[in-house]
């Protein structure tokens, strides 16, 4: 579904990606970790064209992606973002309904509400939020907001940029949970990027690790813990010595 | 070394000007191509209206009656030295139809509306909610510049109209009650000397000064830079901006309309 092949990008003399290579089949849920800095966030930005890279070939169903139309080729996709990115200036429902209320896959308002309306029921949250506003909300409800905006549209890939990022434990374990069970239900190919090994282990089919710009290794999710390769093995067990570099 | 250090100091500042200037320009183009294009969004310039227009009264209308008032208490007191108090009503109505109204707007709705420009586009891209929009299939610059340079060209002149009309009533309030002028002599006087094109450029110079307002507002806060210190520069620059870009333009205009 999506082809990466040496994908580089550089933001000035500081080279992020020098030549990611990574495919996540269609129906799969890919986690990508590594630590903060390795480029995990501008590899989801340049598929999405946010960020144009330098060089490299990115293809969705065998499509070059920075040559897809910008509406349809975005239908395809739903994103939750870092800190939710919900548009403080409207209330809980126009968020979630934002993509149903204008452009291509624009649909009269009732019905648009009413979608919002199941989509947050989806993610567990009543009726009675729809109205209120963003600021209103508690950072694990607007998560979910988040969540349900990302799958208003029943997008083919969602991207879950840091997902559990600031939430308590308890909270980020219901957030897991509740991605993975949409993601089955749906049959959506999911891109995760984060730090959080109980992230990793409740959303993975597969896992992809990011260092210096490429990808360092990648597999099945049951197969990471016994994986011999030692940056890996840092990072799985949080270990402050070993090859990758940390600053104390 | 020392010596050239204060000439690649010059440099320096004169390159990053002229890139500066570069994507001014680019931004201006590419918001006057989105601006002709759709789609459009009606709701969001149906808010705007209310948001640059509606809710810049107050402030745009107490500063022209003040402005006003001290417009003919000055005019008064300068004329009176050759004889000429006669002339306080229409210099009060030229002079702020031609100059204050316009630029004492644009100054005013500069500092309320560029600032807030700023600073909610800029919060919006530290909080990814520009990024979010691009995901969601709408342009940021359809969706968030051009109801706002809509929105701030069309309202601006209306604001004009009424600051100056508001303005012209506190050089009234000021010469019927202060300096003994009869309120029929006042009105007619003001009337017979204001001419059609006194008002009309001013409107121009409004909708001129609108648009630079939108602008700076936008352009500050889509290109501003990373956490709280970024928004509040971008905010900063935005107002310097459209300030600096309101006097020079008015400048401009004044000698396109009234010297050629």
């Amino acid at each position: 579904m999506i082809d990466i092949t040496g994908l580089h990008k550089s933001f000035g003399s500081n080279a992020v990606l020098r030549g990611v290579d990574l495919n996540v089949e269609t129906g799969t849920s890919t986690v990508i970790i590594g630590g903060s800095g390795t480029g995990k966030s501008v590899l989801l930005k340049c598929i999405l064209g946010l960020v144009s890279p330098d060089k490299g070939q990115i293809l969705l169903d065998a499509e070059d992606v920075t040559r897809a139309e910008r509406d349809p080729f975005l239908a395809k996709f739903g994103m939750l973002f870092q800190g939710g990115a919900l548009f403080d200036s409207m209330p809980v429902w126009q968020n979630v309904a934002f993509r149903l209320l204008r452009g291509s896959l624009r649909k009269p308002v009732e019905e648009a509400r009413e979608i919002a309306v199941a989509k947050l029921a989806r993610v567990g949250l009543g009726p009675e939020v729809a109205g209120k506003f963003p600021a209103e909300l508690s950072g694990g409800m607007q998560k979910r907001v988040s969540l349900a905006r990302a799958i208003a549209a029943d997008p083919q890939v969602i991207f879950f940029d840091e997902p559990t990022t600031g939430l308590d434990p308890i909270m980020a374990g219901v957030i897991n949970d509740l991605i993975r069970e949409i993601v089955v239900e749906m049959g959506a190919t999911a891109m995760t990027i984060t730090h959080d090994m109980s992230s990793v282990r409740a959303i993975a089919d597969r896992v992809a690790m990011l260092h210096r710009g490429k990808i360092r290794w990648e597999g099945p999710v049951a197969e990471m813990d016994a994986a011999s390769d030692p940056y890996l093995r840092q990072f799985i067990t949080g270990a402050a010595e070993g090859p990758i570099e940390t600053l104390r | 070394m020392i010596l050239t250090a204060p000439l690649a100091a010059i440099g320096r500042s004169t390159l990053g000007l002229l890139a500066a200037i570069g994507r001014v320009a680019l931004f201006f183009f590419q918001a006057v191509s989105h601006i002709l294009r759709p789609p459009w969004y009606p709701r969001e310039f149906a808010v705007q209206l209310i948001q640059i227009g509606w809710l810049s009264l107050p402030v745009v209308g107490l500063t022209a009656l003040f402005t006003g008032g001290a417009l003919a208490l000055q005019i008064y007191a300068g004329g009176s030295r050759f004889n000429a108090e006669a002339v306080v009503p229409s210099i009060v109505a030229i002079g702020m139809a031609r100059e204050l109204g316009p630029v004492l707007g644009g100054l005013m709705v500069a500092g309320r509306v560029a600032s807030a420009i700023a600073a909610e586009i800029a919060t919006m891209k530290v909080t990814e909610q520009i990024d979010a929009l691009v995901t969601l299939s709408t342009n940021p610059m359809k969706y968030l510049t051009v109801p706002r340079l809509l929105a701030a060209t069309l309202t601006l002149p209306v604001l004009v109209a009424a600051g100056d009309s508001i303005g012209i009533f506190g050089g009234f309030l000021v010469g019927t009650t202060r300096l003994g002028f009869n309120e029929v002599g006042y009105i007619t006087n003001t009337v017979d000397f204001l001419e059609f094109w006194d008002v009309a450029s001013g409107l121009v110079k409004g909708a001129v000064f609108g648009f630079i307002v939108a602008l700076m507002g936008c352009f500050h806060g889509m290109s501003s830079g990373r956490g709280a210190r970024g928004v509040g520069k971008a905010t900063t620059n935005a107002v310097v901006s459209a300030s600096i870009l309101i006097l020079a333009a008015n400048y401009l205009l004044t000698e396109l309309f009234f010297t050629a």
